[in-house]
């Protein structure tokens, strides 16, 4: 099998859990975010975290890549603890998918260069197969036509699709989210979540933060919701709209649920 | 006429916001010309009552005086144009190599100011405050007078540097070397090596893109440019020779003199300049969103690659313009060589041959017209390079 065949399906994991956090705990100075996370995701596991503003969801993935710092507990992903080993970090985060809130797509380089920025630097692929992995992911995107634009140039929809692509030419094993859909306007959020569906189609493990019920409903494994920075329950989507166990649970979802 | 205008309620023309603009515009001109007349016919009447005769004469006349550091063939018989020419390139030597120097500094200082690492980013940081808040005249003061001419005096007591240099206050003297029979050879075997190191880099970047496989470049093109020349070298036996400086009656002789006013300028700008750069560069660098950083990170990005095909590229977008300006001070500063006698443009030319000949006009505007013309292409060649590295919006 050629390189440019085997980046064009979501890479296998070493193990058979994904993520698993153990007792995680973290502060920024005297605020306490995490408090004693556990958590344990399944390899093919689509998981939703929701919860209101300020309870830890995006602390919460943004530790997983290590973008963010646990001070206590441990973090094992596909099998590899995060320590303060800038290499296994490095390693770690080449086979974790990221897409942000705000896109942050590169403003200085095209569509196609930002796609093929990190399989060239960090993979070490010819450019000519990481453009070929490229297109290939924008046609899956559907907007193959936007290769040679630069980001300043696409809607906001087309950017964070752009962005997914961009995060799938690294061959991922397990994809985070972080409120992909909540900086786009109405109309844009369907075309994300429709490139979000199919990739779940495809058995990529992924970890959404999203308010997108809608998505949830359709698209978990599980729902795990979180308040000030705990994990309050954490349930299939059905258990878990049609009787929510905690009281908190039930105000959140009478609030977003008109 | 037609029926728009005619139902217009007529405005007097001294409310008229048009006509108001053209009374405005004739007055200043008016004003302008008045003032350049007055100034003109002052001058031509001074310069006539000085009886001294307007005009370029004095170009072809001897100087006669000397000048103690001249990159062309200049003596007390030569012209006062030499004398120009002489003072020009001495500006333009500290101002380049100033720039030069000062850019690499402030990029390390700026950077190193937003480095995690605690003692690098505070020592940048009060390099920064207390380099910037002390005024440039007086740095040049200290490093002339009191950093070189603290250096022995006595030939005896020069300091030795190893390779057959001396420092003593009285400069720097450097091994000059002299090329004799055969070395055209290793220069020729220099050429080609560069030449073969461009060719090598560009097919090996051809052959990354292809095969994605690497090569240790920097070796290989370092390599190419070093064996070639010395290969030559050792086949033709070595004809370099070399001036060693030597302790003579009154002062080191022979080899590369470096003046303590030139090394003084230097250092001064240079250190002077780099604070201000690594602020702008700091700018820079702060001015791209924390996003940009996590997104390369997550995509697996080391430090470095992110810094340098992400982060920095976007950062000279900022950069650039402050910077501009920090390039047009530095070589305006250059003209404060005055100050401890380093004999740049300001120093011969609106001094010693302004005083000898007195001809002030030309001598002032001409100086004023060479600092333009240097800082307008200046800024024409960044402005070039600005919109090279612009943004591509919708």
């Amino acid at each position: 099998m050629n390189q440019v065949t085997s980046f064009l399906r979501p890479a296998p994991l070493n193990t058979d859990v994904a993520v698993e956090m153990i007792g995680v705990n973290k502060w920024y100075g005297d605020f306490h975010v995490l408090r004693d996370i556990n958590l344990k995701v399944m390899g093919g596991e689509r998981i939703v975290i929701c919860g209101p503003s300020g309870s830890g969801k995006s602390t919460l993935i943004r530790c997983i890549n290590r973008l963010e710092e646990h001070q206590r507990g441990r973090i094992l992903v596909d099998g590899v603890e995060l320590l303060d080993d800038v290499k296994k970090i490095e390693e770690i985060r080449r086979d974790v998918g990221m897409v942000f809130q705000q896109f942050n797509l590169f403003p200085h380089l095209t569509v196609l260069e930002n796609l093929t920025l990190a399989p060239i630097w960090v993979r070490h692929l010819p450019r000519r197969e990481a453009e070929e992995i490229a297109r290939h992911y924008l046609q899956r995107v559907k907007i193959p036509e936007q290769a040679e634009k630069f980001p300043g140039q696409l809607s906001g929809g087309q950017q964070q699709r752009v962005a997914i692509a961009r995060a799938l030419c690294m061959n991922p094993k397990i994809m985070l989210f972080d409120e992909p859909t909540s900086a786009l306007d109405p109309e844009m959020v369907k075309e994300v979540l429709d490139a979000m569906n199919e990739l779940a189609n495809d058995g990529m493990t992924m970890l959404v933060v999203s308010h997108e019920m809608g998505f949830a409903r359709q698209v978990a494994n599980r729902i795990v919701f979180m308040d000030e920075g705990q994990i309050i329950e954490a349930n299939t989507p059905e258990a878990f709209f049609a009787s929510p166990q905690h009281e908190r649970t039930k105000l959140f979802l009478s609030q977003i649920l008109h | 006429m037609d029926a728009a205008d005619s139902t217009k309620p007529k405005v007097s023309p001294l409310y008229d916001p048009k006509v108001r603009g053209i009374a405005y515009q004739v007055a200043l001109c008016a004003l302008i010309g008045v003032l350049v007349y007055g100034a003109i016919s002052n001058a031509i009447e001074n310069l006539t009552r000085a009886k001294i005769a307007s005009g370029f004469g004095f170009w072809t006349t001897t100087a006669g005086f000397d000048i103690n550091q001249t990159l062309i063939e200049y003596s007390n018989i030569s012209t006062y144009g030499r004398a120009f020419w002489v003072g020009l390139l001495n500006t333009l030597l500290v101002a380049a190599l100033g720039i030069v120097f000062a850019t690499i500094l402030g990029f390390a200082i700026g950077i190193a100011r937003l480095s995690r690492n605690w003692l690098l980013a505070r020592m940048a940081g009060v390099y920064v405050e207390v380099i910037r808040n002390i005024p440039l005249l007086l740095q040049l003061l200290f490093w002339y007078n009191a950093v070189l001419k603290a250096l022995p005096e006595q030939l005896q007591e020069s300091f030795i540097i190893p390779g057959g240099g001396f420092l003593n206050r009285r400069g720097l003297f450097l091994p000059q070397p002299v090329f004799g029979n055969g070395s055209g050879i290793a220069f020729v075997a220099l050429i080609l090596g560069i030449v073969a190191a461009i060719i090598f880099r560009i097919r090996i970047k051809r052959r990354h893109e292809q095969t994605g496989v690497r090569a240790p470049v920097f070796a290989i093109v370092l390599a190419l440019v070093v064996v070639p020349p010395l290969v030559a070298l050792a086949l033709a036996g070595f004809p370099i020779d070399f001036i060693y400086p030597y302790p003579g009656r009154f002062n080191i002789q022979g080899g590369i003199e470096i003046l303590p006013e030139f090394m003084a300028l230097l250092f001064g700008l240079v250190i002077y300049t780099a604070a201000f750069i690594a602020e702008v560069v700091r700018a820079g660098l702060f001015a791209v969103s924390r996003g940009q950083t996590e997104a390369a990170y997550s995509l697996g990005l080391p430090t470095g690659p992110t810094l340098r095909l992400v982060v920095i590229p976007q950062a000279m977008r900022v950069i650039i313009p402050p910077l501009t300006s920090q390039y047009l001070n530095l070589t305006k500063n250059s003209s404060l060589a005055v100050a401890i006698g380093y004999p740049d443009l300001v120093q011969i030319f609106t001094g010693t041959v302004l005083n000898q000949t007195g001809q002030a006009v030309e001598v002032v505007t001409l100086t004023m017209a060479v600092y333009l013309t240097i800082s307008l292409v200046t800024s024409l060649l960044m402005n070039l390079y600005d919109r090279r590295v612009a943004l591509v919006e919708r």
